[in-house]
């Protein structure tokens, strides 16, 4: 068994000659779940954008000991045009890595069978033939993680897979991640810190520096001396907020 | 006006000229119309067919063949605007605007500079689907079946590139060389078809059609052919009506194709009105 997935080394990113990253060091392990967290702008999808090659670092070093096509990606949702004519089904065929483009030019009904096989597993094959623009936020999302698994991933890379959906479809989604991280290593981004630490196992606080905390259990005092002044979210007023594993996790707010 | 007197129609060659212009207008803009509205890069189309002026005027000034001047110009701006937004970091309305104005501004002081009257300028700006030479017939068809077998071949490329650039980065594809393709495509596309409707009008031809398409998929794939399918009933109608009530026939062709966004949305509406209610 590997002991790291990912080793990321020294990494610095600059985006219009601005630093976003200084001198981040950070080992991504196998079956970690791993809650970035970190204020706007403090660099938090610069960091997954280096990590899948789509920002060029200054310098420092990113390492991988799986191969980069076993790194599934669900982008932030704003990103993507929810009004483009593209069906769901073609939209989770497009998640498949290609070595050679020229592979594309005939049809693949293995893809396509895989493809039906997890809208079928994410309980939204009815959809199937439906164009993205037609779905609800929820929907959206899952069809993207549908896109991100395409690979059969060993490291899942979500952006905010929490916006644009409702509360429950949020706990579901969060309980889907917990049974893919069965099988695989999670990285995911939230600006929902209280939801996201009753899941994750581990945490990292973006601020133009990495911090990694090995638990998922971190006060306001570590968030602040992780430089990485975050305002955690819970209900009531309880002196010095930890957020740590809960029994319920709907006790937290999503008051965001 | 009657079949019989359409039939006779065909037996002129300016009329026949002008029905195959139609014919592979309707399948080059109907493609590459379905890509631009698809991708959201209409305003980019804009700034392409505007700076091919600039070459429509060298080509005046030199004595060259304008459209060659004009392909010149569009394949560059096109090239310039991706450019200029990727790489100098230049907001994307901007640099459009710059090359859309620098061809126009080219265009009118080499058609200034140019020695005697440019009789043919007003069939570059408002289109002559009636004058189109055999060889500009052969340049369209040529390039009509190239889009065909292009995006016929590589479908699942143009359409994962154009629906999420970055992600597709991701899974391996080609996107720079992709990008590099279709906006050449789109350049040639929009200088062949300049004498069916004219610079000032071509835009419409490669959004209407689409907008009408629209209404009844919402999938790229069907887009295309629907599109080719209203573009061509379009701009054949629209030929018939200014022959018969002679007026301009780029005006004409695009007026009908607005009439035929209205009717179908029409037509649509009452059907949907209707059968809830029956």
């Amino acid at each position: 068994m590997k002991d790291k997935l990912v080793e990321i080394k020294n990494l610095s990113v600059s985006y219009d000659k601005q630093r976003v990253l200084e001198d981040a060091n950070l080992v991504i392990q196998p079956h970690d779940f791993l809650g970035v967290i970190g204020p706007n702008g403090g660099g938090k999808t610069t960091l997954i954008k280096a990590i899948l090659g789509l920002v060029k670092p200054d310098s420092g070093s990113i390492q991988f000991h799986i191969p980069l096509k076993k790194v599934g990606y669900l982008p932030q949702i704003n990103q993507v045009d929810k009004r483009f004519p593209i069906t769901v089904l073609d939209v989770v065929q497009s998640g498949k890595v290609r070595t050679n483009f020229l592979s594309l030019l005939k049809k693949d009904p293995a893809d396509r069978a895989y493809a039906e096989q997890l809208l079928e597993e994410m309980g939204i094959s009815a959809i199937k033939h439906k164009a993205i623009g037609e779905l609800s936020g929820g929907q959206m999302q899952r069809v993207f993680l549908c896109r991100s698994l395409m690979n059969q991933p060993e490291l899942l890379i979500l952006d905010e897979p929490d916006t644009f959906v409702d509360n429950q479809f949020e706990s579901e989604l969060y309980e889907k991640l917990k049974e893919l991280n069965q099988r695989m290593a999670i990285v995911l981004i939230s600006h929902d810190v209280g939801t996201i630490s009753y899941y994750v196992k581990t945490i990292a606080c973006v601020n133009g520096q990495v911090h990694y905390h090995p638990s998922n259990v971190i006060s306001t005092e570590q968030l602040a001396s992780y430089n990485c002044p975050l305002q955690i979210i819970t209900h009531g007023h309880i002196p010095h907020t930890v957020l740590s594993l809960h029994e319920n996790h709907h006790d937290h707010g999503h008051n965001h | 006006m009657t079949m019989d007197t359409i039939i006779e129609l065909f037996s002129y060659d300016f009329f026949l000229h002008a029905f195959w212009a139609s014919f592979f207008a309707a399948i080059s803009c109907g493609i590459i119309g379905t890509y631009i509205v698809s991708r959201r890069i209409v305003f980019v189309s804009g700034g392409i067919t505007h700076s091919s002026f600039g070459g429509i005027g060298i080509g005046y000034f030199l004595g060259w063949n304008p459209l060659l001047g004009a392909a010149i110009f569009a394949i560059l701006s096109g090239w310039g605007i991706q450019l200029f937004t990727k790489k100098a970091k230049v907001r994307e309305d901007s640099s459009i605007a710059i090359w859309w104005s620098l061809g126009m501004a080219i265009g009118i002081i080499f058609i200034y500079l140019s020695p005697g009257y440019a009789p043919n300028l007003m069939s570059y700006l408002f289109g002559s689907v009636l004058t189109v030479s055999v060889s500009e017939l052969w340049f369209m068809g040529v390039l009509s079946v190239v889009l065909v077998l292009f995006f016929t071949l590589f479908y699942r490329l143009i359409l994962y590139v154009a629906f999420d650039e970055e992600f597709a980065k991701t899974t391996g594809l080609p996107v720079t060389l992709i990008n590099f393709l279709l906006i050449s495509l789109i350049a040639i596309t929009i200088v062949l078809n300049i004498r069916v409707v004219g610079i000032i009008l071509i835009l419409s031809l490669m959004t209407l059609p689409q907008a009408t398409a629209n209404l009844f998929t919402k999938d790229f794939k069907r887009m295309m052919p629907i599109s080719i399918l209203f573009a061509f009933i379009g701009s054949f109608v629209g030929l018939l009506f200014s022959f018969y009530v002679d007026i301009p026939s780029g005006a004409s062709i695009i007026f009908t194709l607005v009439v035929q966004f209205g009717l179908v949305k029409l037509g649509l509406f009452l059907h949907q009105n209707l059968s809830v209610r029956g």
